[in-house]
């Protein structure tokens, strides 16, 4: 673990990734592989939905991982809408800046994506139980949350899924 | 006798009027929203009297004493205000990150004093300040209370702060336990009520959710502060209520006759969003 952490600060994340996929090193898995399908969803007027990803853990504050947002409109007019994302706004979300380094970025378009979240990303986990939560919230659609608890380090492979039921298909976590 | 009579109900109710100022109906302050991201927020705020909660139907909440404070204390003005048959409007530039109060304070002085042998009611809009110059010289037998009326709301961008919350002392003011911008749906509230800058028992509270035209029970919550002043409100469903709290005023005793009895009074009146969690 040490040693991987090393890598990390030297080699940069790839390194990490790489060296933690081989297993002569034999170190904890120490990135989470996170895939999320977005529903194709047959109405009048649709837009991507705004959807974060953050981690809690009971005791400790909300750590915001990833957020997808209107993040390149002029005058940085895409924040009004971040507080609809309320479940997240209230626990991370208003106490950051945006755009923020690292974590915001573009809505994504219906279909299957992979976020990967290292180590650090997630807030250099200290080992216990956490719960990754991913709140969508579409304009002049609805909302909905859905909550994946896993236990860190994870053991490498999957490790947990979430199933939505209107604003989220499946969503599952994996180590690696 | 029946003359009697009604002159009589007519100098009560008449005394009614003059003591309990729009007491009658619910005055009440809607913000297009409470909490709020972004760069450049604004928020529209529709200001009325009526009795169902949250209809224009009735009287317009007059402007004149409505003012916004930002987060830091500073005073903000309203804009593009405007007054309607049913409803006042205006708009709040939010420039600052935090917590904002937007409110209409009143505070006036009640009471009567003799002269010329008989007992005459202090004018309208008579205060703690220009109590001397309104009253005319002879006067005798002076005897007031204060009144104090606190309509207010707040609006919070990015993280709740409660710079704003501390007391100035006069009338009954909130203190957030639970920050007044932070409540969900399943969750408890707890907030206490100061009476000029002192935490007071014993205060009538109640909260009512809104759209009540839409349902045939009133479904208010009625509840006493504490000894600490304090309340818990346990909110079982997301939306708009309006709390409000009065002083507790002594009961007449049936039949008893005379002028009433003058009483310390003071209201005040907020409207509260409960999210879904």
């Amino acid at each position: 673990m040490q040693l991987s952490y090393s890598a990390l600060l030297i080699g940069g994340s790839a390194g990490l990734a790489t060296a933690l996929a081989t297993p002569a090193i034999a170190a904890a898995p120490g990135v989470m592989d996170v895939t999320i399908s977005i529903p194709r969803l047959k109405v009048a007027e649709y837009h991507k939905p705004y959807i974060a990803f953050w981690v809690e853990k009971p005791g400790a504050s909300a750590k915001t991982v990833a957020v997808w947002y209107d993040h390149d409109m002029k005058a940085n007019e895409g924040t009004k809408w971040l507080r609809d994302v309320r479940q997240w706004w209230r626990a991370s979300g208003r106490s950051l800046t945006f755009p923020a380094n690292g974590i915001t970025g573009a809505t994504r378009a219906p279909g299957t994506h992979k976020i990967s979240f290292t180590r650090a990303q997630l807030g250099a986990l200290a080992p216990g139980q956490y719960t990754l939560l991913i709140e969508a919230s579409r304009e002049v659609g609805g909302r909905e949350v859905l909550r994946i608890p896993f236990t860190w380090p994870g053991k490498a492979g999957a490790g947990g899924r979430a199933v939505g039921t209107t604003e989220l298909g499946t969503v599952s976590v994996s180590f690696r | 006798m029946n003359r009697k009579i009604l002159g009589f109900a007519a100098t009560v109710a008449l005394a009614a009027i003059a003591v309990v100022p729009a007491s009658a109906h619910r005055q009440w302050m809607l913000p297009s929203s409470t909490v709020l991201s972004g760069d450049d927020v604004w928020v529209t705020v529709d200001a009325a009297v009526s009795n169902d909660l949250f209809y224009f139907e009735h009287q317009p909440l007059r402007l004149d004493a409505v003012k916004a404070w930002a987060p830091d204390g500073t005073e903000t003005a309203i804009e593009n205000k405007a007054t309607g048959r049913y409803r006042s409007t205006f708009d709040v530039h939010l420039t600052q990150k935090g917590t904002w109060r937007i409110a209409s304070v009143s505070d006036g002085l009640m009471g009567s004093y003799d002269l010329g042998g008989k007992t005459e009611r202090l004018p309208r809009g008579t205060t703690t300040a220009n109590l001397a110059e309104r009253l005319p010289a002879g006067a005798t037998n002076v005897k007031t209370a204060e009144s104090n009326n606190r309509n207010e709301i707040f609006v919070t961008v990015g993280e709740p702060t409660t710079t704003l919350f501390k007391p100035t002392g006069k009338g009954i003011e909130l203190a957030p336990v639970t920050h007044p911008n932070d409540l969900i749906a399943g969750e408890t509230a707890s907030f206490q009520f100061l009476l000029d800058g002192k935490p007071a028992a014993g205060l009538s509270v109640t909260v009512i959710p809104g759209g009540i035209r839409y349902r045939n029970q009133l479904g208010e919550i009625n509840l006493k502060t504490d000894s600490q002043g304090k309340v818990e409100v346990n909110w079982t469903e997301a939306g708009m209520y309006w709390l409000n709290v009065t002083t507790p005023q002594t009961e007449r005793a049936e039949g008893a006759t005379g002028e009433p009895p003058l009483q310390r009074r003071a209201s005040y009146a907020t409207t509260l969003e409960v999210l879904a969690p």
